[in-house]
């Protein structure tokens, strides 16, 4: 087992066992961990990447991986694009993270990429001279979720990042592990970093691939951990492919955890280890949850150790080792209180001897992982001539955690219509993505205003 | 309207709605082989909650995941009953 503390990524590959084959796989192709200590996925020398600011934007998930693992302790700082941010704030994110290398696919346009050179990166592997160099701690910068209009980015240590992976972890031999979680989000990349880590190999998910035939690729490779999203695993629940897989253990995160999606899955799952993570990109990892109850022993809040909670109007608050940095860019806000506590915006509710999750402050609205700011529906929703005010808000779903709902006050009341609700939801289709098009609009002949003139805006 | 009429009639009113190629919906299709992505099953069950005054999949403590329309519509026949 390498240590813990090992500087970078390479120091995790080892190989020692006799029947080798420790795997990076993707949808399409497969490479030898083993081989990346002599070979090389970029179309340039990795050394000529030294000290550099190189932004990982490939289509394909493993060619990411394969970038990650070459750059640790070689560029000064790696840049994950996630593959959901728009093209057009691509500018943005290059000039606001110093980007000066932008790694991408074979098969991708050059567009957009402003001053900064381009390097490929794809398997097959071709074979270099090992690396003697001494590795230098590189930034890690990680997009955070939840944010309208241009990008955010925190900036992450590789220690940071693998703070919560506890040496020895798999303690049921070599793990094979699978994601559906996309590794250059937080989530996916502590798969990433967990698999490497503790000796096993990890099957990567493709955006475009059904959800069966992923099922099917994580059996043929004998997959024993899996992790996604609750909604990633309501969608196995529903595949008649569920049973291809038999995993040791499944990890929830990214999303809260209901009661449901956990028995769920210990129905169909009976000999597995399930457990839920809480962490987010800022604060990091926070505590696994394993007793397969939604929530967590509210005892963890107060508690000693090197995660420290807190409640603070209701919202979680986090100090440890694993937080984030700070925020990229010269003029960022601070990322953490003058204590040092990060403030996650997840509103907790206690309910006996547990805290629940009861939504996000500001009443962000989480659809499936995407996260919605309902002022920016309402906001569209108020450019048609016949509406007054709206309130838009989460309602939970079995589905995908939460939707998104609107209630509508008309300038005249009794104006109510079926077109004109689907002219209504007609502008929203056309002004914002899919997920933030309210599922159901409601009209009201009047909106709860508090004392300070704004909306009451109930957080669950 | 029967409980199925009105499933079906909301499936084919979401799927137009996302401009969603929808398959033949018999008992046997496999939900996830629909044309009907996450979103568009969450956005049918909300709405089936208002329209049919139940949500099966949340309901009850305990929850079976179903995996095809014939599924589908025997929860919330199994839950009006």
């Amino acid at each position: 087992m390498p240590p813990a503390e090992a500087r970078w990524l390479r120091d995790w590959l080892d190989d020692s066992s006799e029947d080798g084959g420790r795997t990076l796989s993707g949808r399409t192709a497969r490479v030898e961990l083993a081989a990346l200590a002599r070979s090389s996925s970029l179309d340039v020398d990795p050394v000529a990447l030294r000290g550099r600011c190189v932004l990982i934007a490939t289509r394909d998930q493993l060619t990411a991986a394969l970038a990650a693992i070459e750059l640790d302790g070689v560029a000064r700082r790696i840049v994950l694009l996630p593959p959901d941010v728009p093209r057009e704030h691509l500018d943005a994110v290059m000039a606001d993270a110093a980007v000066e290398v932008v790694v991408g696919d074979v098969a991708q346009d050059g567009a957009a990429l402003g001053s900064a050179s381009r390097v490929t990166c794809a398997p097959p592997l071709r074979p270099i001279a090992p690396t003697r160099h001494d590795p230098r701690p590189t930034e890690w910068v990680l997009f955070t979720s939840g944010t309208t209009g241009r990008p955010k980015m925190v900036i992450h240590s590789l220690a940071g990042l693998a703070g919560a992976i506890v040496r020895g972890g798999a303690r049921d031999g070599r793990p094979v592990w699978g994601t559906f979680y996309d590794i250059r989000r937080y989530g996916g990349l502590q798969i990433f970093l967990r698999a490497l880590h503790d000796g096993g190999s990890l099957v990567l998910s493709d955006a475009e691939e059904p959800v069966g035939d992923f099922l099917a690729r994580l059996a043929a490779q004998g997959v024993t951990h899996v992790s996604g999203t609750p909604s990633h695993w309501r969608r196995v629940l529903m595949s008649p492919a569920a049973r291809a897989i038999s995993p040791r253990y499944i990890r929830l995160s990214g999303e809260i955890a209901d009661q449901a999606i956990l028995d769920g899955l210990a129905a169909l799952y009976p000999t597995a280890r399930i457990g839920h993570a809480y962490a987010s990109t800022e604060a990091g990892v926070g505590f696994d949850v394993d007793d397969g109850r939604e929530g967590f022993p509210a005892s963890l809040v107060g508690a000693p150790g090197p995660v420290e909670m807190k409640v603070v109007d209701g919202s979680l608050r986090i100090r440890s080792p694993r937080t984030a940095i700070a925020y990229v860019g010269a003029n960022a806000a601070p990322l953490a209180d003058a204590q040092g506590f990060v403030d996650t915006g997840d509103m907790l509710e206690l309910v006996g001897e547990r805290y629940r999750f009861a939504g996000r402050k500001g009443g962000i609205i989480n659809v499936g992982g995407l996260k919605v700011h309902p002022e920016e529906v309402e906001a569209v929703i108020n450019r048609h001539p016949q509406v007054r005010m709206s309130l838009v808000h989460p309602r939970k779903s079995p589905i995908t955690g939460a939707i998104v709902v609107a209630a509508v006050v008309l300038r005249e009341e009794g104006a109510q219509s079926v077109t004109l609700r689907e002219e209504i939801l007609g502008l929203c289709r056309a002004r914002l993505a899919q997920h933030k098009v309210p599922a159901t609009i409601r009209f009201v002949p009047a909106l709860a205003v508090a004392a300070s003139g704004k909306l009451e805006r109930p957080h669950a | 309207m029967t409980t199925r009429l009105t499933i079906t009639s909301e499936i084919e009113r979401v799927a137009a709605e996302q401009n969603t190629k929808l398959a033949p919906l018999s008992d046997d299709l496999i939900l996830l082989d629909s044309g009907l992505d996450s979103l568009c099953f969450a956005i049918l069950v909300a709405r089936l909650e208002d329209s049919l005054g139940v949500d099966p999949f949340t309901a009850s403590d305990d929850v079976t995941f179903p995996v095809t329309l014939g599924d589908f519509v025997q929860a919330y026949e199994n839950a009006a009953r």
